[in-house]
């Protein structure tokens, strides 16, 4: 960044600690001391910085020198101490893990009977060196798997449905069919202009005094011509009721909800 | 409705579907698209097959965890991103790291995770997986205080584009060194486990 803004410096300069340039990264296991608060922001924590520490040095993971791994990483621990206490407790932890190694290292072996049996104090770290290692690896390829959003998106057809409250289908079948019925229904309450019918009770009277000629009984219900409409059924009752009040016909029932019946009055047979 | 009258008009009713679908659609419930169950294999072939019309186009057929979807092809993304109003996130070490050991190693509670780390894993870093809908909790570990077993999602693999854990990118080169590493038992069933 620093080498962007001030392009007098070398193409070498990696960064600026206290306003002095840096040149390489620290080497081997010996960083300076000022450029490792630079440093420290890159790690993850003690794993990581031992990792690095282990692979800048090409030291075999499998056989750490731990004296000078040990000294560089207490370094490192002292300047955190100085300037990033928050942190400091994780790598602290580690710092005595490192020197109680050293320490055991250090310490004479008796011999045993067994060798194969003989457990490296290392062993342990060497295990999680790796272990996070590999995770740390992983983390990275996982990091690279494309992903939703930021690598491809889903596609999908914009279905207006999902976002609109589901409402009924509507058929214009439906339409129609709640159309007529409101038809219907106007057609049942529509104002009738009453007009004066060219309809003759009297006619009628003689119509039903026909249908009843042949002296017997005769249906009520059969004296109305469904065919005649309302007016005209109206009619022929207003003429039947005439007939009855001019004792023309007999208007007989046996008992309630019984079959009327009409029969000629005796009075009517020399109308024809 | 009944049977499609060709092949074609098959893949054109697969096709719709799943272009029309809010999530992966799986062969079963392909196949309920029809009157006439046409059979998983018929399905399977066709769903190639219209994975194959689609090539050289800027969508895919792909086969995530789950079923079936469309995606965008990974190279018009720079073309898509210009219309995006922020960024998608960029996770840190922290997060990733943290993703990694619950992808492969889940379940795991926040003490393994802290352990194979070497530190402290913040609140913050789980609630970011978390809230993406990556991870959750699956259970509680038997021991005290009980903490929770972190375990991936469907989701996890779905964004991700794979169709099981199985597909995870495999832990390949580190292993065989640590095979060489002469560990005791119980530390190997402890790295394995």
């Amino acid at each position: 960044m620093n080498a962007v803004l001030e392009p007098a410096l070398p193409d070498s300069v990696i960064g600026r600690m206290y306003g002095q340039p840096i040149f390489d990264l620290p080497k081997d296991l010996y960083i300076p001391p000022d450029a490792l608060e630079v440093i420290l922001e890159a790690f993850e924590g003690p794993l990581d910085l031992l990792l690095y520490l282990i692979r800048k040095a090409n030291i075999n993971v499998l056989d750490i020198p731990m004296a000078p791994l040990t000294a560089q990483y207490l370094e490192y621990v002292e300047v955190m101490r100085h300037h990033n206490l928050e942190l400091a407790a994780d790598y602290l932890l580690m710092a005595a893990t490192l020197l109680e190694i050293k320490s055991r290292m250090l310490l004479p072996r008796p011999a045993r009977a067994d060798e194969a049996d003989e457990i490296d104090p290392r062993a342990e770290l060497v295990r999680r060196l790796l272990e996070y290692e590999q995770v740390k690896m992983a983390a990275a390829r996982l990091d690279e798997l494309p992903r939703v959003e930021r690598d491809f998106e889903w596609v999908g057809v914009f279905v207006a449905e999902k976002v609109v409250e589901r409402q009924p289908a509507v058929s214009l079948h439906d339409l129609q069919l709640a159309w007529l019925k409101i038809a219907r229904q106007s057609r049942l309450k529509r104002h009738h202009t009453i007009q004066r019918e060219e309809l003759s009770v009297r006619e009628h009277m003689t119509l039903i005094l026909r249908k009843l000629r042949d002296d017997a009984f005769v249906v009520f219900e059969s004296l109305f011509d469904p065919e005649l409409g309302v007016p005209g059924l109206v009619v022929s009752f207003l003429a039947t009721l005439e007939l009855v009040k001019e004792r023309l016909v007999v208007v007989t029932q046996n008992e309630a909800f019984a079959p009327i019946y009409v029969k000629r009055a005796d009075g009517a047979a020399g109308i024809d | 409705m009944g049977l499609p009258e060709s092949i074609e008009e098959f893949k054109r009713v697969l096709e719709t579907a799943l272009l029309a679908a809010p999530a992966p659609l799986g062969v079963g419930e392909l196949r309920r698209l029809f009157d006439a169950d046409p059979g998983p294999d018929l399905v399977r072939r066709l769903l190639g097959e219209l994975a194959d019309d689609w090539r050289g186009r800027g969508v895919e057929l792909v086969q995530p965890a789950g079923g079936w979807r469309f995606q965008t092809r990974l190279e018009y993304q720079v073309y898509l991103d210009r219309l995006k109003q922020e960024r998608p996130p960029k996770y840190s070490r922290a997060v990733l790291e943290t993703l990694a050991i619950i992808a492969y190693r889940q379940p795991v509670t926040r003490g393994d995770i802290e352990d194979i780390r070497g530190v402290v894993v913040s609140t913050n870093v789980l609630k970011t997986l978390e809230s993406r809908g990556w991870v959750d909790v699956v259970g509680y570990r038997d021991t005290p205080g009980r903490p929770g077993l972190y375990a991936t999602t469907r989701k996890f693999l779905e964004e991700l584009g794979l169709r099981s854990l199985a597909e995870l990118p495999p832990l390949t080169e580190i292993e065989r060194i640590m095979d060489l590493v002469d560990l005791p038992k119980t530390e190997e069933q402890a790295v394995q486990g």
